[in-house]
Parts: C-alpha cells; sequence; structure tokens
C-alpha cells in the first residue's frame, strides 16, 4: 500500500544537523527530482541515532544500508549508485573499528549493540496491564522452571554465579544476600522490594514497574522459594500511583492465573504479595528504615548488624531488592548464570540502567552492558551536550555520589570504578553539567536535598549537613574564606565517618569530589570574590557600559526594584545595593549597553 | 480466566496467546493490519499521552484503518514524549516522537494510509533480550 519503495532516512540530531544535514537533504531531493524518482523515494529527517561522532547519518531503509560522515555533495553518487543501480556506495559504509570492515547493515553495527536491555526487556514493547503479553514472552516461564526442576539452593547457586549485585546503589551480591536469608532459620520469613526510589533524577523504577510489574512479581516469587518465604511486600512512594495502580491489576491477574497464591503450579509453593505504601521519604530507601515504616514506626534507620536477613520486618529474616534488582532475575534464571556473567566487567556483571538528564541532548533512559564508558554513554547515546556547549561534569549516584569530570570519560563504569573514582553507582542517576554550572552552587543544591531528607536521628547527618549547606551559601554569597574550603573537607570526612546510616555516610560526596576535581573554582569564589560559571548572584554586578547607553529608559522601566536611575538621553546607572540580579534590564537593552561583572 | 495449575499449562498458554495473537490480527483483514503502541508511563502521559491514544482509538475507528491500539510502558526517550510505536505490515516497526495531535493526524493520513514517513522518527539503537531457553 505504500507507494514509497525506499526511505532515505538523514539524521537530524543536534550533532548532524551542525554538520549540515539539511544540505543533505536538499540535495538528495533534488537529485531526486532530476531522476524523477520523487514519487518512489522519499527522504526525511529524523531524531538523533546517537551516533554523533559519526555524523552525518544517512540510513537507507528498507534494506538498513548506514552511510557515516556524509557529505551535501555525496547526495549524488548515494541516488546515481545506491537508488537507480541499487549498488551500495562503499566508501560511505560504516567500517568496523576493530577489523576495518564495511558493514553494509545496521543490524550487525556493534554501534547498535551498546545498549543492551534486560531489566527493560519488555518496557515499551508489552501493555504492562496484560498478563497474556507478559506470558507470551516467556513471563512466568522463570518461576515454573524453579519451581519444578530446580531446588532452592540451585536458584541461589544461579543467582550467586551470575555476579549480580544490588540495583539500588549498595552493589551487594544478590545471590549472597539470598543465601544468608535462607540460612536464617524461621518459618516466617519476607520478601520485600524496594521501590522507594527517591535519588533526584532516578527514575528506572518507576519505569520498570509501569512498564513491566510482572517480572517484578514473579522475581520476588522466585526469591520467595529461595529463601523460603511465602509473603512478599512492595514498598512503594504513594508518589507513584501509576506505578501502584499497574502493581494492582498486575497481582490480580497473576491472582486470578493462580500464579501468586496458594499451590503454584500445583507444587505446593504458595506465595501472594501486598503493598506498602512510603510517604516519600528518601531515607526510607534504607532497609532498616523502610522496614521499620512498613511497622508503622517512624522511617529511621538502625544499627546494622543484625542485618535485615536475620532480623527484619516483624523482627523475623528479610530479604531486600531493589526493583531493578528483582527485574532482571527471571532473564537471569531463564538465561543462565554463565550467559548474564558473560555480559560486563569482572566484577561487575550484567547491566545497569541509566537515567540520563541535566544538560543531555537525550534526555532518556538506557540500559547498558557495565563497563561502558561515560563518553560512550554521554556523546554517543546521549547524543552529546545541548546547545553546543563544553561538558563539565556528569554527577553519578544522585546526591550520594560525586562529580566526574572530563578525566573520567573513559573510565569503564561499574561499580569499584566509579567508587575509585570518587562517586558511586547509587541508583544509575547521572546529571550532566555543562559550562555553565557553578561547582559551588550544584554542591549546594545536593546539600539541600539531603539536610531535607536526613531524619535527624544522628548528629552527625543532622547537624554536620545543615553546617556544610551554610558553609557552601556563604561561599556563593562572596562571604567564604580559603579557611572555610579546608572546614569544608574536614567536616566532610567527619560526617562521612561518623553518620549512622548510609544517607548520612555519602551525602558529603558531592562537596568532596566537586571540591578535589574544581577546587580552583572554589578558591576563585572565596579569593576572587568571582564565580567562573556566572551563576552565583551575589558575585555578580550589573553595569552600565558607558560607550553603548544612549539613555533610552528602557531598562529603568523594565526594573522591577527601581534600581536603575538615568535621564533621557543620558548614560544611566544602576544601584547594586538595590539590584536583585534578575536580568531583566539585559534582556530588553537593544544596545548591549549592560554587562555582567 | 481459568488457573494456571502447572508448567505444562502455562507453556501451553505461552504458544495460544502467541498464536492467538496472531489469529486475532489476521482475522481482521490479512494484509491491512496497522500495530499502534502508545507509551504510557507518567511522564508520557503527562506530556499528553493519553489524549494521543485516545484519538488513535477513534480516529482510526473512523477512518476505517483495522488497526490495533494498545498501550505500553516507557520507551526511554524521555526527550522526545509523547512516542509511539507504528508496525505496518511487513514492515519493520518505526518510533515516531514529538507525538501531538498534529503530528498523530499526519502519522494516521501519512504513514499508516500511504507510506510515507512523516518528521519524528526516533531511530531505536538498541537491542533487547529474547528471553527464549
Amino acid at each position: 500500500m505504500s507507494k514509497y519503495s525506499m526511505h532515505l532516512l538523514v539524521c537530524g540530531g543536534t550533532g548532524c544537523h551542525a554538520s549540515e544535514s539539511d544540505a543533505i537533504v536538499c540535495n538528495l531531493r533534488d537529485e531526486l527530482e532530476a531522476k524523477g524518482l520523487m514519487d518512489s523515494v522519499q527522504v526525511i529527517l529524523t531524531g538523533c541515532f546517537g551516533f554523533c561522532e559519526k555524523g552525518p547519518i544517512v540510513k537507507v531503509m528498507p534494506d538498513n544500508t548506514f552511510y557515516v560522515q556524509v557529505k551535501p555533495e555525496d547526495a549524488q553518487t548515494i541516488v546515481e549508485e545506491h537508488v537507480v543501480k541499487g549498488r551500495k556506495v562503499t566508501r560511505l559504509l560504516y567500517k568496523d573499528p576493530v577489523t576495518m570492515e564495511a558493514i553494509d547493515d545496521s543490524k550487525h553495527m556493534s554501534f547498535f549493540k551498546k545498549q543492551l536491555r534486560i531489566a527493560l526487556r519488555n518496557c515499551g514493547f508489552i501493555n504492562p496491564e496484560n498478563i497474556d503479553e507478559y506470558i507470551a514472552r516467556d513471563g512466568y516461564q522463570a518461576l515454573g522452571k524453579v519451581l519444578t526442576e530446580m531446588s532452592p539452593d540451585e536458584v541461589i547457586k544461579v543467582v550467586k554465579d551470575s555476579g549480580q549485585r544490588g540495583r539500588g546503589g549498595g552493589g551487594f551480591s544478590t545471590g549472597l544476600k539470598w543465601e544468608l536469608a535462607r540460612r536464617s532459620v524461621s518459618d516466617e520469613k519476607y520478601v520485600v522490594c524496594n521501590a522507594d526510589e527517591g535519588d533526584p533524577g532516578a527514575f528506572m523504577d518507576r519505569s520498570v514497574l509501569e512498564g513491566d510489574p510482572h517480572s517484578v512479581l514473579e522475581a520476588m516469587a522466585i526469591c520467595g522459594y529461595s529463601i523460603g518465604a511465602s509473603e512478599g511486600l512492595i514498598y512503594i512512594r504513594a508518589e507513584y500511583p501509576l506505578a501502584i495502580e499497574r502493581l494492582k491489576i498486575a497481582i490480580n491477574q497473576a491472582r486470578e492465573y493462580g500464579l501468586l497464591g496458594n499451590d503454584i503450579f500445583g507444587t505446593g509453593f504458595n506465595f501472594d504479595i501486598t503493598l506498602r505504601y512510603g510517604a516519600g521519604a528518601f531515607v526510607c530507601g534504607e532497609e532498616t528504615a523502610l522496614i521499620h515504616s512498613m511497622e508503622g514506626l517512624r522511617g529511621e534507620p538502625t544499627i546494622k548488624p543484625p542485618f535485615p536477613a536475620e532480623s527484619g520486618y516483624r523482627n523475623q529474616p528479610t530479604n531486600v531488592n531493589n526493583v531493578e534488582t528483582f527485574a532482571s532475575i527471571p532473564a537471569i534464571i531463564l538465561k543462565g548464570s554463565e550467559w548474564f556473567s558473560s555480559i560486563g566487567t569482572e566484577k561487575s556483571k550484567g547491566t545497569k540502567v541509566f537515567a540520563l538528564a541535566g544538560k543531555i541532548n537525550n534526555v532518556g533512559l538506557i540500559e547498558v552492558p557495565m563497563g561502558t564508558t561515560l563518553r560512550e554513554v554521554i556523546f554517543e547515546i546521549g547524543g552529546g551536550i545541548r546547545n553546543g556547549k563544553k561538558f563539565k561534569g556528569v554527577q553519578t549516584g544522585g546526591p550520594s555520589g560525586g562529580c566526574l569530570t572530563e578525566k573520567h570519560l573513559d573510565t569503564p563504569i561499574d561499580f569499584d570504578n566509579l567508587i575509585a573514582a570518587g562517586s558511586m553507582m547509587g541508583s544509575g542517576a547521572m546529571i550532566v553539567l555543562d559550562e555553565d554550572d557553578c561547582m559551588v552552587s550544584m554542591a549546594r543544591f545536593f546539600l539541600d536535598f539531603t539536610v531535607e531528607e536526613s531524619c535527624g536521628k544522628c548528629a552527625p547527618c543532622r547537624i554536620g549537613n545543615k553546617r556544610l549547606h551554610e558553609l557552601l551559601g556563604q561561599i556563593c554569597e562572596g562571604k567564604g574564606t580559603l579557611a572555610d574550603l579546608d572546614r569544608l573537607k574536614n567536616m566532610s570526612l567527619v560526617i562521612k565517618d561518623t553518620s549512622l546510616c548510609g544517607l548520612g555516610q555519602t551525602s558529603p560526596n558531592p562537596v568532596l569530589s566537586m571540591l578535589d576535581n574544581f577546587r580552583e573554582e572554589y578558591v576563585s569564589h572565596v579569593t576572587h570574590k568571582k564565580c567562573p560559571a556566572g551563576q552565583c548572584k551575589s558575585l555578580m554586578e550589573y553595569v552600565v557600559n558607558a560607550e553603548n547607553c544612549v539613555g533610552c529608559t528602557a531598562c529603568a522601566r523594565v526594573c522591577p526594584v527601581n534600581a536603575i536611575t538615568g535621564e533621557r538621553k543620558e548614560i544611566h546607572y544602576i544601584d547594586p545595593s538595590v539590584c536583585i540580579k534578575c536580568g531583566a534590564c539585559i534582556e530588553k537593552c537593544k544596545f548591549d549597553a549592560i554587562f555582567i561583572r | 480466566m481459568s488457573k494456571i495449575t502447572s508448567l505444562a499449562d502455562l507453556k501451553k498458554k505461552r504458544e495460544e496467546l502467541k498464536t492467538g495473537m496472531d489469529i486475532r490480527v489476521k482475522a481482521i483483514n490479512p494484509e491491512n493490519v496497522v500495530q499502534v503502541k502508545v507509551a504510557m508511563a507518567t511522564c508520557g502521559i503527562a506530556s499528553g499521552a493519553k489524549t494521543v491514544m485516545e484519538f488513535f482509538l477513534e480516529q482510526l475507528e473512523r477512518r476505517n484503518v483495522a488497526a490495533i491500539v494498545t498501550q505500553t510502558g516507557c520507551m526511554g526517550y524521555c526527550y522526545a514524549e509523547p512516542t509511539i510505536e507504528v508496525k505496518l505490515p511487513g514492515a519493520d516497526p518505526v518510533v515516531f516522537g514529538f507525538v501531538d495531535l498534529k503530528r498523530a493526524d499526519q502519522i494516521i493520513e501519512k504513514y499508516i494510509k500511504t507510506g510515507e514517513l512523516v518528521d519524528g522518527i526516533i531511530p531505536v539503537n538498541y537491542q533487547t533480550i529474547d528471553l527464549k531457553e
């Protein structure tokens, strides 16, 4: 029914656009017109292919030919050779970086293997509100296999051998955690799914629960069988209403099919799942605080040991795993531990979902094998920095992580490398910063969050973070001294060493890593009272350039606080003690007569 | 719904569902069934995916296009919400981003009816695993 037999897709992403994709489109259309092919071949601009390094890209459908670094003058060759004669233009084909062979079908390009979706395998494919679609994609087969063919110890061995580590941030071995819970003796045990996703910028758990809730339910049942539990609880924040709704639907459908409940698959194994709602406190993502919250107590952490595996919910052995950790389990069971451990790095196996946010072109959710570099994630999959600005850093691990810089771009991402670089995996949020971001303000921004979210139980976190926050505030306002920088560092180290739980132990990380990696910027704030990124308002001064000012009075009229004075046709003056640095005058001035000093 | 009481039951169910979907798809019209999936996670809905889905449901029927419109979860393209995937019979699925009602209308009139692509195509650049043992 299509009148077009061929489509030429030209990448219109920001990177390719800058290198003339518009001209390529024009030339291709002209060539087709000249050959009278406009009715059967269509040229269209697409979104970013994520392959900006080799742009501009032209992809030919339906044969999947992938041309790289195409120039506008190549349009003629592509049309004459490929479109008319059906011969691929070898010199424009992508060449494998290892074998140097030209690849003529993009499906064979290693680039498209950079993203591998395991935890997200069904997200965006199936209807999350229909259990049949999950079953049609081999859903609940892993549970069936476990219950009918494997002993609990065998299941734990597979999970252990797979090398999977907890995706919630800590990176503890999933299999080992299960084993500890199994070894604890009790006839009442619990499986808990930690869906209290709270890192600013992280939304992978929500996406999994909203897109593929059954994968989590199935994995929890598998876990229940392995450790000897018949009850599962999902601790989810009430701020995720759609995820809650879809979980409820999924639980009901699974019960109706008998995939949750008593005597599952006729094996005598009983398992059911209920939901527990959190009020959205960050600290409740910490497993002991989470358990207290589920018990109806204040969401405060307690000292470990005892670990939840020995004494957790209702003082019974409890296994707590994160959503993304659970979502990969059915795949590990069906495809085996060897398959999973063949992906990733030596000590971090499998894939990790990252949420890309901040000053990056392709803001989104991606899943890549462990060991992928930051450069690949940010500049290839993420499409680079927005508006052609310069990359400055990337905050990984949310407010508990650190800021990595240019020198870390080629570090393979895994649990241990990130810690060695002064950050952490965390839940997988990546906030990309560009040259306009001030590293003092950024550190203060993350501390804003931790100060707000500290439960207040222990003094280092409650008082220490507050003091850190105040110090950063003073530096932003130009009231800091060089001694304050040492004070920041010392206080951070004390908070890390003496806080009770993970929240306080990690909250100074942004300060420490930014201080380390951007010391000159901090020094500039305290000694020269200048903010190099131009973000700290107190350190800016709006000044009239006498040469350009014509005295039109436009700025004075738009100023909300009447800080600008001056007669008509005379040079104006901005009173710095009144000015609130809102920038309205700069926007209004047609003569470039106002600048920031 | 009947209970699934054994693994054999589940396997049978899976095969039924796989072929069942095929039969259902083919029964309507072997050549002309279009499948539209709308990414309906919170973020998609917040950007207007629900209106877009309703539009497709209503308009495809009104314009006599035999199609199956379903919702799905997050596709990962936050920068381009709302996003949808359209699969024409015999063709690879195509993902479109920034789908407002105007673009939805273009997608029906141009891509679905004539195979002519419209703006907003998002090249899919990932692999997904197959759980088949």
